[in-house]
This record gives C-alpha cells, structure tokens and sequence, in this order.
C-alpha cells in the first residue's frame, strides 16, 4: 500500500536535491545557511519518523536558529530572461497548460475513481491521504512529462523548485511550526484558562448577546491560536454547549457548523494563519507579508456578521 | 492567577508579530514560555514541540510541487497564462476572479481542496491572469494596485476554499464538531452539519463576488476609453 510515508520519502529527496545544489551555488552568499536549513527539512522527512520526540525537537531548534540568525539567502540559478520566456511562450502555446494541469486533474479524476469505483477496493492507497498521495503522484507524471517534452538542462527542475524555495524561505516551515505551537498550548492548558474568560463574562439571559460572544470568540481565540479547529472545542465547551444548546434551546447542528464558519472568517484576519496568509505573499513576492490578510479582511468581517445573524435567527 | 501565566505565550505571539521579529522565533519562545510556564519541564516541552512538528509534516509536503511549476516558469507559463486572458474579450480581473471563487468554493465542497492552491494554481496560473485582466482594462498599473490584484487573488483562493470545504461531508472540520457534539451526548451526522455550511458558504460568495465586482470600478485608470 502506499502511505504518507513514501510522499515524505519524495519530499525528502526534494529537499536534498534543494540542499546539495544550494551549497554548491557561489552566487548565494549564505549557501551554507541555506543548505543546513533545507537539508535539516530532508532529514526531518526520511527520518523524523524514527527519531525521538526531543531529537525532533533539537532539530526543530537548529532550523530556527538558522533562519533567526539570519543565515538564509536567496540563490540565483541561472534560469531563462523575460525576453526568452515570451519567445518560448509563444514557441509552445498553450499545450505549456498541459503539464501544470495533469498534477489537479490527477489529484481529481484520481480522489473520484478512488472513492466512487471498484478501483477503490483495492487498497492502493492510505485512504486518509488519498488526494495528497495523488497530488505527489501527479506531480512526478507531469515531471516526467516535462522532462521529455520542453528537454531542460539536467539540473533545470530542481533549480528553479530551489528558486522558488528560496523566495518562500523560512515561510516554508511556519505553518509546520505554528501547527506544533498549537500542540504545546493545548498540553499547557491555554484553551481551558480562554474559555473561562469568555464564559465568565457572559450575562443572564439575553440569546443575542451570547451569540455574540460565542462567534466573536470563535474568530479572536482562531486569529490566536492561527486555525478554528484548536478554537472550537474550547468555545463550545465554554459557550455553546452550556448556554446556547442547553440553557436556550438552539439547534446544535447549526450552532455548531456556523460557529466553526465564524472562526474561519478569523483565520482570515491573522498572521498566525500562515500557510494561507504568509505563505502566499512570500510565492508572490509581495513587499508587504500582509498584503493578502489586507484583501481579506473586508470580506471576513461582513461575513462574521452574517454567522452571528444566522445563528440567531435559524437556531432559536 | 497562575492560570493565566499560561496565556503568557500569547502575549509573546502578539508582541512578537507586531514588532516583525522572525516568527519562526516568535513561535519557539512562546512555545517554550508557555510550556515551562504551564509546569512542564525544558526537556519536556522540546518534546512535545518536536513530535508536534513531526506530527504536522504532512502540511510541508505541498512543496514538492516547485520544481514543475518553476520548470514551466522558465518555459513561459505565466507569460502564456497572461496571453489567454488579453485575447478573451471582456475578461476582467473582477470577472475573473469571481469565476475562480466559484470554481474553489465548488471543487472544495465536492472534498477536492488539494486540487488548486497557492502553489499549484495562485502563483502559475491565477495571480498572472488577473494582473494582465486588469492590465488590458486599467492600464499600466501603479506598484500598489498590483500588490492589490496579487494579493486578492490569493485571498480569494483562500475564501473560496474556508467557505466551501465544510459542505463535503468528510472533511475534518465536519468531523471535529460531530466529536465535540458527542463527547456532550449529542448525536449529529455529518450531513446534518454540512448542510448547515450553505447559507455561510452563499453570503461568502455574495459578499466577496461583490467586492471583486466593485474592486474592478475601483481600479479606475484609462477605463473610460474601454474598448
């Protein structure tokens, strides 16, 4: 059967092939940083598995060190000019869509078959993972794809992957990062001591008002802790179970499916979202690290409105 | 009082990000604080820090993508990308975008998130699109707009996917709340929650669609002369 773990295989050899070529690159004066930092990442993905918990954590430690010294760099692989681009876009045309779409149209049609077909019964793959294992599938076809079809230099993929690596940065590990953060304050008791706050301040019988609370704590205590999942069992612990379902009678379902929607529209509003907020401006080589945050957050407050409103007007 | 020496890593998070230290160190100090803090020892704390990121490696796995996207790149994908949508007539940014919602929120609720993305879609295919949308209807545009353009369409893929995920019945967020539901003794079935996640997911569309529409008239430039 193929499991997560011969993806994180895949994504080690990436990152080794990232490592290697970075510390051979002269252009990039912190080469070494770089190639310490990617080729931590590698070892992380073949052997994290086989490593203790406090060995994964003296790793972890290294690579934010490497990055909060300042000792990453940006390579400069040599790669083709705006003028040659536009020559070769027009030289291929629009079959240059093809490639990059066999890697959603894999994940796709793949994650359909897999789940609506016999070919499903076969047990090819780790059934939680389907789609992430097809995403890597597809990624290795459209490679191949590419290979034979635009014949790059020998070292081409990997040194334009290691461009865009390089722009993204430390970035690239933040999500990770912010993901076991949210462990640590769970072990510590963080949500417990939130959820005290937000049910103590809650007054005698006014639905609306506890409504209010409830969403607006959704999206504050997920804008902290950077996703709604860590957020929402503290809130409906606190908030929506002992006063919305039980003292006031509100329908749980939606109690509970829009008050998860509420703290989405705060995953939207912070840094601590990374993967969706930090991450995408760094691939777009944006000035500024918020410059997606700022486009969302006319919309996230509007529809944080709308959650408080139909919460109270269809559960009671 | 002690309780609330927990929330001390929080503190660290906000002073941290607002004061734009590196938040990979950020987040290891208010890791650490919050830990020991809490009554754990340092031994203790880089443990459950370490198996936490080990846990979670699943999430940086997307980057294997990079070398076919920047592969492409250097073939001229996004200049391409930007030459489909000069030839469409009436293609705006706007429009554009709004089209691409609707693809996101769609696939999303059929269980298929991983099928677009920053890495796989945004940057490629969608950001290029929209700057040369609205490039042929504003013309040249300033350094500011175009941050502006770039990063609503991400933050579009992002609204597309929040707003859409929850209505496929199997994804974890669904999940989640169905266990927290029953750890009270409440029994629900995940259609009976995900159903709940349209209304959300029209006023999402409503409410952001609008805003594209809106950021097109905003843009200004030479749109008087609009062919």
């Amino acid at each position: 059967m193929i499991t997560l773990t011969w993806l994180y295989v895949l994504a080690g050899i990436a990152f080794t092939a990232f490592a290697l070529l970075s510390a051979l690159d002269r252009t990039n004066g912190k080469r070494f940083g770089n190639a310490a930092f990617w080729g931590l990442l590698a070892a992380s993905f073949f052997f994290g598995g086989y490593l203790s918990d406090f060995a994964n954590g003296v790793l972890v430690l290294a690579l934010v060190g490497i990055a909060g010294l300042g000792w990453l760099g940006r390579g400069d692989p040599p790669t083709t000019s705006l003028e040659e681009r536009l020559g070769l876009s027009k030289k291929f045309g629009n079959a240059l869509f093809l490639p990059a779409l066999i890697i959603p149209i894999t994940a796709f049609a793949g994650t359909i078959l897999y789940n609506y077909t016999p070919f499903g019964e076969s047990g090819l793959f780790e059934t939680r993972w389907v789609t992430l294992i097809l995403l890597g599938l597809g990624v290795l076809l459209a490679l191949i794809v590419c290979v034979i079809w635009l014949k790059p230099p020998l070292l081409a993929p990997v040194d334009e992957g290691r461009r865009l690596m390089d722009s993204i940065g430390w970035a690239a590990v933040l999500p990770q990062m912010l993901a076991a953060l949210g462990a640590v304050f769970a072990l510590a008791g963080v949500g417990d001591v939130i959820g005290g706050i937000a049910g103590g301040v809650i007054p005698d019988g006014n639905v609306f008002v506890a409504v209010l609370i409830f969403c607006i704590g959704m999206a504050l205590f997920t804008m902290i802790m950077g996703n709604a999942f860590a957020a929402f069992p503290v809130m409906a612990a606190a908030i929506g179970i002992p006063f919305l379902v039980i003292d006031y009678g509100g329908n749980p379902a939606i109690i509970g499916a829009i008050g998860m929607l509420a703290g989405f529209c705060g995953t939207l509003m912070t840094p601590m979202a990374a993967n969706f907020n930090i991450v995408p401006a760094a691939l777009l080589e944006l000035k500024s690290q918020y410059g997606v945050i700022r486009m969302q957050v006319a919309t996230a407050i509007p529809l944080l409105v709308c959650n408080i409103l139909l919460i109270y007007f269809l559960a009671f | 009082m002690s309780d609330y020496l927990v929330l001390s890593g929080i503190l660290v998070v906000i002073i941290g990000f607002a004061l734009r230290m590196n938040p990979l160190l950020v987040v290891t100090v208010a890791a650490l604080a919050t830990g020991l803090l809490g009554g754990l020892d340092f031994v203790a704390v880089i443990s459950a820090f370490g198996a936490a990121f080990n846990d979670n490696r699943y999430i940086s796995v997307v980057w294997i993508v990079l070398p076919v996207i920047g592969l492409l790149e250097r073939y001229g994908l996004q200049q391409r990308a930007r030459a489909v949508i000069e030839r469409i007539r009436g293609a705006t940014m706007g429009r554009l975008l709004l089209l691409y919602l609707l693809f996101r929120q769609v696939t999303a609720a059929l269980g298929l998130t991983s099928v677009a993305g920053h890495a796989q879609t945004v940057r490629p295919l969608v950001a290029p699109m929209a700057e040369a949308a609205a490039e042929k209807t504003h013309g040249e545009l300033a350094e500011d707009k175009r941050e502006q353009v770039l990063g609503m369409s991400a933050a579009t893929d992002n609204i597309g996917l929040f707003f859409g995920e929850d209505i496929f019945v199997a994804i974890a967020s669904i999940l989640l709340i169905q266990g927290v539901f029953q750890s009270y003794g409440y029994e629900l079935t995940p259609l009976q929650l995900s159903v709940w996640a349209i209304p959300t997911a029209i006023c999402a569309f409503i409410i952001h669609g609008s805003r594209l529409l809106w950021f097109d008239k905003r843009l200004g430039g030479p749109g008087r002369g609009r062919p």
